[in-house]
């Protein structure tokens, strides 16, 4: 077999793009697809277009009730009584609550399918009773004629806090003397270790090593060790959470909210609210954006038990100082990281020690993080320590491949380094580097079929690489990322319609076009028309178990659950067309172009068939379930051109690429848009965004206008290789696309800058005060 | 709550008169009183552009503006874009064009991109991602919204 | 026969060894295994019988959905790793 290096590819236009949508092809290797690859219009586009999708605050009910939290103004205080009786006798006031409503909560661990959750820690962070651990954390709830009604009310609650000392910063919360928010946290070594016997702010350590540390860095011709910071940053939906509850007098609890998993939702209600699953049904809304914020409860329970109390359904919304207090946010972080090469440019050794912010909680994405910070390379040696540390700040939550664009800041700009001292070329490092099936991580998992190397190679055949960038304080970096993707509990069910349509259900919320790429490859199976096929997504009463659509997981898993569907409605059909011809199923065979085949020439077409369904049985309904663990990793490269304002240390974006190995590109519109919105999330961790705290603890900037996301005037165009190396797992080689691209763009934006510069940026993010601080202190 | 008063104004060309307390956003009553669900909120305090509307023809965000101060006025919302026999151009072009991922920032961006092409029939790259600076979308990089924006003003055009 | 990676936190109980080859034919009759030549190795990875809450079992590089009661091939890896939480 030829090896990778001696395979000829171009970069050409992707069928259907705009000129600046590109993919990596090699010759002689196309995918063969009449479906799959093409740009269908998503079938719920009009829906959206027009105003009509209706999204979580969008619910309306007969006496709908209107709610609103009470929210924790210090950072870190011990609630000592909270007197509600005020808030309960304004008129309108239908019922008030605290988390003496709720059924109390034990220390036991919740598994969520991508996580674990400890349930009284869950609790307490949807409704506090003993002691608040962040701003805005919530303690009490109003439900009344009007939101209005409601927020004077809760302002009546009296809560009486005896306020502790905050601690923000990683490195002081693991310090013996730093004050310890949750009593119940004892160190746990992971994977496989021992647990700790005192209270700590450190969670969870985890560490890995592989080979002989020590002995790789002594075989090293270069060593290059430096540290990092990042600050907590927030995914930034533009949806702010949502929740409207019902709790019917029959005991049957229903919530109709915008979230990234139904079937969490329910699990952690049925939880919380000490009621079985089945009593909870959950009605996933249309939902703005989520990318990891959208999975844990906040106000689902909350909503529940004020539906209880007032005996009337309630709804409540966050504000956007809410979301940004109380909600999301991943890490902020600090890490030192060590990598050696020998004279030829090989990594000899890594090694890294992390900290992340927990947050308010256990339960940072550390071990990601830790798994992700070598993952692109083949490193022989490795030893990796990684720290979760509940600081006095929200909850952290899961943000697009969580983790992962911490340590790749880390790492990229160390081997950006490496190769500014040895004077290799960034692109040549990563092909000699970059990991391919059979290398094996720190963590001692081997690889699949992945496409590093392809990424790489698709960056150096590019327009962008290939164009020199010219002018003064300009500057082109590049940086590659990894994520692991995901695979999972999905199930799809789909009915033949006499018509020949097929309608398809499923419980994975639609959050970026889903519903389209999962009825594109039902509908590639069954040889029809992706127009033919109404992808409609249900409540938990109505499918089973499916779980987040998160992970990158939805187009891979709940993709193979529509394959496996159409499969059985081929089956089905062949069977009922061996009835109509009066000879055996195995005597028929369900072909191209939708027309089954059988014995002497017969043939008849889906359409056809489906037609007949009353006579030969009744209607044909195709079931696809499936638990997949196939799902196979993804790379990105990214190359950026910045220009860097020597007076301001302000950084303008000037050309941006985006390379990524998806598999294979179900709805190419929908694979690019989710390379280019990941990266500009990327861009705004890199440039501008993070929470800023006073000494208080008391966040600064919770709105829109001081934590800045980007514009479309701030960004460029952001073009697309797609690179398709399919993942064997899947029929048609669909791996996750969702997450890998929000991972390098820290990472070469700060190898741009420095090429711009000649200063090298260790903190995010790179705003212009830092960036001038920088470049003052370069030229002093 | 203070008195609610009677406010006079056309929504979509059709005369609509409401009540709203003097507290209340245009924003707030277009959702809870008259049911136009399509304006979406991601703010309440004017930095996102979701809930945009074209107010006596410009581009306004509607929780920045009392739904006392629409009397007299001409409103158009996102549920007045389209024609009875189908969708605007400016709609087909954010469909054709992916312009849309979770699809919360659309109608903002769709009244933003109306009132722009009505100013200019022909704008630039530059002059459209200057003039849509105020409605944020989180999903998808922009780089798609402006390629229907331009799609839609070949459409008014042509 | 399968081999099992040791993860590091739990090489004091193998005398540092990292990799093994053990007769197993399934993820659980290897933890079985594992516990009677390296014994309190089961304790570091199962609570009341079930692996810990959040303890995944990767087979040849993938996570296994099949936890306990994933079959093991005489050529099988096996990884012990955490869940991984997407966005
Ligand atoms: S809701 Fe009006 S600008 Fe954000
Ligand atoms: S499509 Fe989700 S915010 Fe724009």
């Amino acid at each position: 077999m030829a090896t990778v290096e001696d395979r000829q590819f171009r970069v050409e236009p992707f069928p259907g793009g705009t000129p600046g949508n590109q993919r990596l092809v090699e010759e002689g290797r196309l995918p063969d697809y009449d479906v799959v690859g093409t740009r269908p219009i998503r079938h719920d586009g009009t829906d959206k277009v027009t105003g009509r999708a209706r999204y979580g605050a969008d619910i309306k009910l007969s006496g709908l009730l209107q709610g609103y939290v009470l929210r924790s103004p210090h950072a870190h205080a011990r609630i000592v009584s909270i007197d509600t009786s005020k808030a309960a006798e304004v008129p309108g006031v239908h019922a008030v609550c605290t988390n003496a409503d709720m059924p109390s909560a034990d220390h036991r661990a919740g598994d969520l399918g991508e996580g674990i959750v400890d349930w009284y820690h869950l609790n307490q962070n949807v409704l506090a009773n003993d002691k608040v651990l962040y701003t805005g954390h919530a303690v009490a709830a109003v439900a009344a004629d009007s939101v209005h009604i409601a927020e004077e009310a809760a302002r009546l609650i009296e809560v009486e806090y005896e306020v502790l000392p905050p601690v923000l910063d990683v490195r002081e919360a693991r310090g013996a003397d730093a004050p310890v928010l949750n009593d119940d946290v004892r160190t746990d070594l992971q994977p496989a270790g021992e647990t700790g016997d005192t209270p700590t702010n450190v969670a969870k350590h985890f560490h890995y090593e592989k080979g002989d540390v020590d002995a790789g860095f002594a075989a090293a011709e270069l060593v290059i060790e430096r540290e990092f910071t990042t600050e907590t940053v927030h995914q930034g939906y533009i949806e702010p959470h949502t929740a409207t509850a019902f709790w019917s007098p029959d005991g049957k609890i229903t919530v109709w909210t915008s979230t990234q998993g139904s079937f969490m939702i329910r699990m952690q209600v049925a939880e919380l609210l000490d009621v079985p699953i089945s009593k909870v049904k959950v009605v996933p809304m249309e939902i703005g954006g989520g990318f990891g914020g959208k999975i844990a409860v906040y106000l689902q329970p909350v909503a529940a038990v004020l539906s209880k109390l007032s005996g009337r359904p309630v709804k409540l919304n966050m504000d956007r100082s809410n979301v940004f207090d109380a909600t999301g946010p991943t890490p902020g972080s600090y890490m030192k990281v060590k990598i050696g090469v020998d004279a030829e440019g090989k990594i000899t050794a890594g090694e890294a020690e992390l900290l992340f912010e927990a947050g308010a909680f256990p339960g940072s994405p550390i071990n990601p993080g830790c798994m992700c910070v070598f993952a692109c390379y083949d490193v022989p040696n490795g030893r990796i320590d990684g720290y979760d540390i509940c600081v006095n700040k929200p909850r952290t939550n899961a943000y697009r491949a969580p983790g992962s664009t911490h340590v790749a800041l880390a790492t990229e700009t160390i081997v950006d380094e490496i190769c500014e001292a040895q004077g290799i070329c960034p692109v040549e490092f990563r092909l000699k580097n970059a990991v391919k099936e059979g290398d094996e991580r720190v963590d001692g998992v081997t690889y699949p079929p992945v496409g590093m190397w392809e990424t790489i190679k698709a960056v150096e055949l590019s327009d962008h690489w290939q164009s020199p960038l010219e002018g003064p304080n300009r500057g082109r970096g590049i940086a590659s990322g990894f994520w692991f993707n995901f695979g999972g509990n999905s199930v799809v069910a789909a009915t033949v319609n006499e018509d020949g349509t097929v309608s398809l259900i499923e419980g994975s919320t639609d959050i970026g076009g889903s519903r389209a790429s999962v009825a594109m490859q039902l509908a590639e199976i069954l040889g029809i028309a992706a127009e033919d096929v109404t992808p409609t997504v249900v409540d938990t009463d109505s499918i089973g178990h499916t779980d987040v659509t998160g992970g990158s997981r939805t187009c891979h898993a709940t993709g193979l659950a529509a394959i496996k569907a159409a499969e059985d409605i081929q089956a089905q059909l062949c069977q009922r067309a061996a009835m109509l011809w009066d000879v055996e199923s195995e005597q028929v065979e369900y072909g191209d172009g939708a027309t089954l085949t059988g014995p002497e020439g017969k043939t008849i077409s889906f359409q056809e068939i489906a037609g007949k369904l009353t006579q030969t049985g009744g209607p044909v309904v195709g079931r696809g379930s499936v638990n997949a663990d196939k799902h196979g990793g993804a790379f990105g490269t990214h190359i950026a051109d910045v220009e860097v304002d020597p007076d301001t240390g302000k950084v303008q974006v000037l050309r941006y690429t985006v390379v990524q190995d998806v598999g294979t590109a179900i709805h190419p519109s929908y694979v690019e848009g989710q390379m280019q919105g990941g990266a500009a999330q990327g861009i705004g961790w890199a440039l501008n965004e993070e929470y800023h705290y006073g000494d208080d603890g008391r966040l600064h900037n919770a709105s829109f206008l001081d934590y800045r996301i980007p514009t479309c005037y701030d960004l460029p165009d952001i073009e697309t290789i797609i690179v398709e190396v399919p993942n064997p797992g899947h029929p048609f080689g669909v791996r996750g696309v969702g997450e890998v691209p929000i991972v390098p763009p820290p990472a070469a934006m700060a190898n741009a800058i420095f090429r711009a510069t000649g200063v090298r940026m260790r903190s995010l993010p790179m705003s212009p005060p830092k960036v001038l601080h920088e470049l003052l202190s370069s030229d002093g | 709550m203070a008195k609610q008063r009677i406010v006079s104004t056309s929504i979509n060309g059709n005369p609509v008169e409401f009540l709203a307390a003097p507290r209340q956003t245009l924003l707030e009553v277009l959702r809870d009183n008259l049911d136009l669900i399509g304006t979406k909120e991601g703010c309440s305090n004017g930095n996102c552009g979701a809930c945009t509307v074209i107010f006596n023809g410009r581009p306004v965000d509607s929780c920045l503006v009392l739904a006392v101060e629409a009397e007299g006025g001409e409103l158009e919302t996102i549920e007045g874009v389209a024609p009875t026999d189908g969708l605007h151009v400016i709609q087909d072009a954010f469909l054709g064009q992916a312009a849309l991922q979770c699809g919360i920032c659309t109608p903002g961006f769709i009244m933003s991109t109306k009132a722009l092409l009505e100013e200019n029939a022909s704008p630039s790259e530059d002059e459209i991602r200057f003039h849509l600076a105020g409605n944020l979308c989180r999903c998808t990089g922009y780089d798609k919204i402006v390629r229907a924006v331009q799609q839609a003003a070949e459409g008014v055009t042509n | 026969m399968p081999r099992v990676h040791i993860p590091a936190p739990a090489r004091d109980l193998t005398g540092g060894e990292v990799e093994l080859e053990l007769e197993a034919t399934s993820v659980r009759r290897l933890i079985g295994a594992l516990d009677e030549r390296f014994p309190g190795f089961a304790d570091r990875v199962l609570e009341d019988g079930e692996l810990k809450p959040g303890l995944r079992v990767a087979v040849d590089g993938h996570v296994s959905a099949m936890g306990l009661l994933a079959q093991l091939e005489p050529g099988s890896q096996v990884h012990f790793l955490l869940a991984i939480g997407g966005g």
